[in-house]
């Protein structure tokens, strides 16, 4: 009966290799690089304004962020670094050796910039982390799971047993022996960080880097896990031009140096429900930037860069209500009240760690096929191909007249063409679950059925109107499924098997699932007639599967 | 004179009247062009004559029948072939294309590809642009494409003209830029590839409608009032089909419309004259030398209008005209009574 578990083994089985932890031992070479670095950089880049303006201008900035919307996690003498800066901008004035002064200024703002967003991690807290990832959320599992007192101490399940991990996971590991793989998963929940994070360790590869939010290090246990990790930290707020160029110099180093990256290509988490549509272009840019030094260092033997699309299916994501919310709030008219979100604090974590692990439906994470810097697949050697099959040597798309040029216009454009096939690939490997496709019909429906309102006029509609009859819904129901199969058959979404059973037991399986921790199930069912419960959250959920055209078959 | 591109040659593929035109005017700036002929006879009777599509070629100009060659000799590309018969030469081509070489067309029609399935419409997944299967069918990402008032004819008796290079890439326009200018002949460049080339594409309809009032003598005045009118009709379509509005009031817009309705060295015009003259389209087709676009485009958009709701009562009239379902003369009355309303609704 028991299934043999597939194991991976430790691509690289001596830590002390892994690049991340040569990167923390050089830590101080490696930031006086990025400063370094981005300091040239940004000199380049004028944008037709004087080092002056630029700097006055990042002082002005950043006085007023810490007057607006200071955090807990903001280091004490942030006031007085930039009190000093801006008195030294103000003397150096007009003074013969100004420019210098100016130059010394900028190098200082660039080197505490990348002190600050520089990860910690530290090898001894990795191990521990891991450790306890999977043992602790074993032995939840197997309380829960497996019937006895010494439940608890039972090796029969562990999380691989929860995390069906799906698609590509050998491909991945040969990239990561070949080159460096940057991996770029769809963004829902702040679960997924430490989801991924578990992920990579499963597949034996060495642990990655990845920028994460500077708010959630305002949490005490994402901080902690964060930091062993191998996260670096992202500051949303600072938007100015010095503090994006660092952080991207940081990225696009840390690449040349041959860490594993993570990226959320999607910034934060998606509000409204829908897979990434629109990728955040700077840090994805650093890849192709990395890729083009590398080959103009090493010529043709650099290492290649790979990325590797990952998609995260969740039938349920804790955040939705909040999330759905938001999203509403920013789009337009809706008034609400605001809730808090599930993720503020530990103790809320806690609690939902705990339910994840002892109830709850399974997650699914799909590894997709790699891409080079420009999105064509590659094989498990990491040599690129076209659509015919034919070998592209990616060096090229750097080449103009025989040999490598920057051109950062063309950089830009290649970023566009990259974050374009990662969408696609997204679609791709979604897997529409049953709970998903009856949000869809329902939502849909309801859109039909009022015609005339718009969507805000919609989610407002009172409790008596919020009602289907469940035969038009199995009805609709099947005629979608028809679809999704179609699509699946063509290769273009994945499907979770739920869906193929028959029509009413498809459907249980999804009104079962829908939502199911939270406080107000999105929708039930009472004798013949679906009642929803909650507008907005099966507004959230009926968005996870826009995109694909379905919207006209309801 | 000085030749600004000295390492390699530049290709021209399809040689027909515009690409022959193109060839000579690479010519006069570049040391060495490979021109592209499909067959071995043609082969023969053009380097026997020197003459292809009635213009004579420049003494640079190397004719081939070797698409091995155009790839491994030229790091820029020309491809001016039939939009039917873009994808198959694209097929032949892509083995010898690499990251590194620019490709400018300058065909102005549509690739349909994959529909089976009858319960569908034609919808913009099932038509692409040059620039399009340029990209689906080789490892080349930088593209470009030429539009504008460039009537092969007057190009070849050196009148002065215009043109605009359109690509996502800025390095693209420059190298058509650098490679094409002369004295007589101005480019303009664009980042709206998609916007340029739905110009060109769209244009061809409204130039056989105009050649069709030529035809029916209707005078100037219909002309015109037909022409303006062509031209809010390309523009929905084509902000349905991804462009903006802005491309159409340019050169490869407002300039190419001008110059394609009011020429009859314009094949799309020459269409629509003769079919007002009552020929049927058949013996239209089969009497012309090289193909004329706008009868392929007509139909296609016809059914792209439908599938997303645009009105275009022109592109549907000149469908009707093709397909014997309307004469010229019911067409001219029908349209003169279409309740237009707003004049201009897309600024």
């Amino acid at each position: 009966m028991k299934k043999n578990k597939v194991r991976y083994s430790e691509i690289i089985p001596r830590t002390k290799q892994w690049p991340i932890v040569q990167l923390s031992k050089n830590r101080k070479r490696f930031i006086r690089e990025v400063t370094q670095e981005s300091f040239d950089n940004i000199k380049k880049i004028a944008r037709g304004k004087s080092l002056r303006e630029e700097l006055e201008m990042t002082v002005y900035r950043e006085k007023l962020r810490m007057k607006a919307n200071p955090w807990k996690v903001d280091p004490k003498d942030e006031r007085d670094f930039w009190r000093h800066i801006q008195h030294r901008l103000v003397e150096s004035q007009g003074k013969p050796d100004s420019v210098r002064k100016e130059e010394e200024i900028l190098k200082e703002i660039v080197q505490r910039y990348a002190e600050e967003i520089a990860g910690n991690f530290k090898n001894t807290y990795y191990r521990f982390a891991r450790a306890f990832v999977t043992f602790g959320f074993a032995r939840l599992l197997n309380a829960a799971r497996v019937k006895g007192f010494t439940s608890l101490f039972s090796k029969q399940l562990d999380l691989g047993d929860k995390i069906k991990i799906v698609g590509e996971p050998e491909h991945i590991r040969s990239l990561a022996k070949k080159g460096t793989v940057i991996m770029v998963p769809t963004h829902f929940s702040n679960l997924d960080s430490i989801l991924i994070g578990w992920v990579i360790q499963f597949l034996g590869l060495p642990a990655f880097i990845y920028g994460a939010g500077l708010n959630l290090f305002n949490i005490k246990i994402f901080a902690y896990f964060m930091n062993s990790l191998g996260a670096y930290k992202v500051d949303r707020r600072k938007k100015n031009p010095v503090y994006l160029e660092t952080l991207k110099t940081y990225s696009s180093q840390a690449l040349r140096w041959g860490c594993h990256s993570l990226f959320f290509p999607g910034g934060t988490r998606s509000r409204s429900g829908q897979i990434e549509k629109s990728l955040k272009l700077g840090l994805l840019g650093t890849s192709i930037e990395a890729q083009r030094i590398l080959y103009e260092k090493d010529g043709e033997k650099a290492k290649k860069i790979f990325i590797v699309p990952v998609v995260i299916n969740y039938q349920f994501t804790l955040e939705a209500p909040a999330l759905i919310n938001e999203h509403l709030k920013r789009t337009g008219q809706e008034r609400y009240y605001k809730e808090s979100d599930e993720f503020s604090t530990s103790y809320k974590i806690a609690t939902f760690l705990l339910k994840f692990f002892t109830k709850g439906s399974d997650i699914s994470v799909s590894i997709g096929k790699g891409m080079d810097i420009l999105g064509n697949y590659v094989d498990d050697n990491g040599h690129s191909t076209d659509h015919n099959g034919n070998p592209i040597h990616t060096r090229d798309y750097f080449i103009s007249n025989g040999k490598i040029t920057i051109d950062p216009q063309r950089e830009q454009t290649y970023v566009r063409i990259l974050a374009q096939r990662i969408v696609e690939e997204y679609h791709k490997y979604n897997r529409i679950f049953p709970s998903h496709l009856a949000a869809f019909v329902a939502f849909g429906m309801l859109q039909k059925q009022n015609p005339k309102l718009d969507l805000y006029n919609l989610l407002r509609l009172p409790e008596e109107d919020l009602t289907l009859d469940y035969k038009e819904f199995k009805r609709n129901f099947k005629k979608l499924r028809k679809r999704v199969l179609k699509l699946h058959r063509k290769n273009k979404v994945g499907i979770n098997e739920g869906l193929k059973a028959k029509a009413d037991l498809a459907i249980l399986n999804g009104l079962r699932n829908l939502g199911m921790y939270h406080a107000k199930r999105p929708m039930v069912l009472k004798k013949d007639r679906i009642i929803v419960q909650d507008a907005n959250t099966l507004y959230y959920y009926y968005n996870r599967t826009i995109g694909y055209g379905l919207e006209k078959y309801v | 004179m000085a030749s600004r591109n000295t390492s390699k040659s530049i290709g021209v593929i399809g040689a027909g009247s515009f690409g022959t035109a193109v060839a000579n005017i690479l010519a006069e700036q570049n040391k060495k062009i490979l021109l592209y002929v499909r067959t071995a006879e043609r082969l023969k009777t053009v380097q026997k004559t020197r003459k292809s599509a009635g213009q004579s070629l420049a003494e640079n100009i190397e004719v081939t029948n070797d698409l091995s060659q155009i790839g491994n000799l030229c790091d820029v590309i020309f491809p001016i072939v039939p939009s039917a018969n873009f994808r198959d030469m694209m097929r032949e081509l892509s083995p010898f294309l690499k990251p590194y070489h620019i490709l400018i067309h300058g065909t102005k029609g549509f690739d349909i590809v994959g529909i089976k399935d009858d319960e569908e419409r034609l919808s913009r997944d099932h038509i692409k642009t040059m620039s399009e299967v340029i990209r689906e069918e080789s490892s080349v990402v930088r593209v470009g494409c030429l539009a504008g008032p460039n009537l092969a004819g007057e190009i070849a008796d050196k009148k002065p003209a215009a043109t605009v290079v359109a690509s996502q890439f800025d390095e693209v326009i420059k190298m058509g830029q650098k490679l094409l200018k002369n004295d007589r002949f101005l480019i303009y460049g664009s980042n709206d590839l998609i916007g340029i080339e739905l110009c060109g594409i769209l244009k061809n309809i409204i130039a056989i409608g105009a050649g069709a009032i030529a035809g029916l003598g209707l005078g100037e005045n219909a002309k015109s009032l037909f022409i303006s009118r062509g031209l809010v009709e390309m523009v929905h379509i084509g902000k349905a089909l991804g462009g903006n509005a802005q491309a159409f009031l340019g050169l490869a817009g407002v300039g190419d419309l001008i110059a394609t309705c009011s020429s009859n060295l314009s094949r799309n015009f020459t269409v629509g004259y003769r079919l007002a003259k009552k020929e049927s389209i058949e013996t239209i087709s089969k009497s012309m030398e090289e193909v004329a676009e706008g009868v392929r485009t007509i139909g296609l958009i016809n059914s792209m209008a439908k599938t997303y709701k645009v009105r275009s009562p022109i592109t549907e009239t000149l469908h009707r005209i093709i397909h014997g379902e309307m004469s010229v003369d019911d067409a001219h009355t029908y349209l003169m009574k279409f309740p237009f309303r707003v004049e201009i609704d897309f600024i």
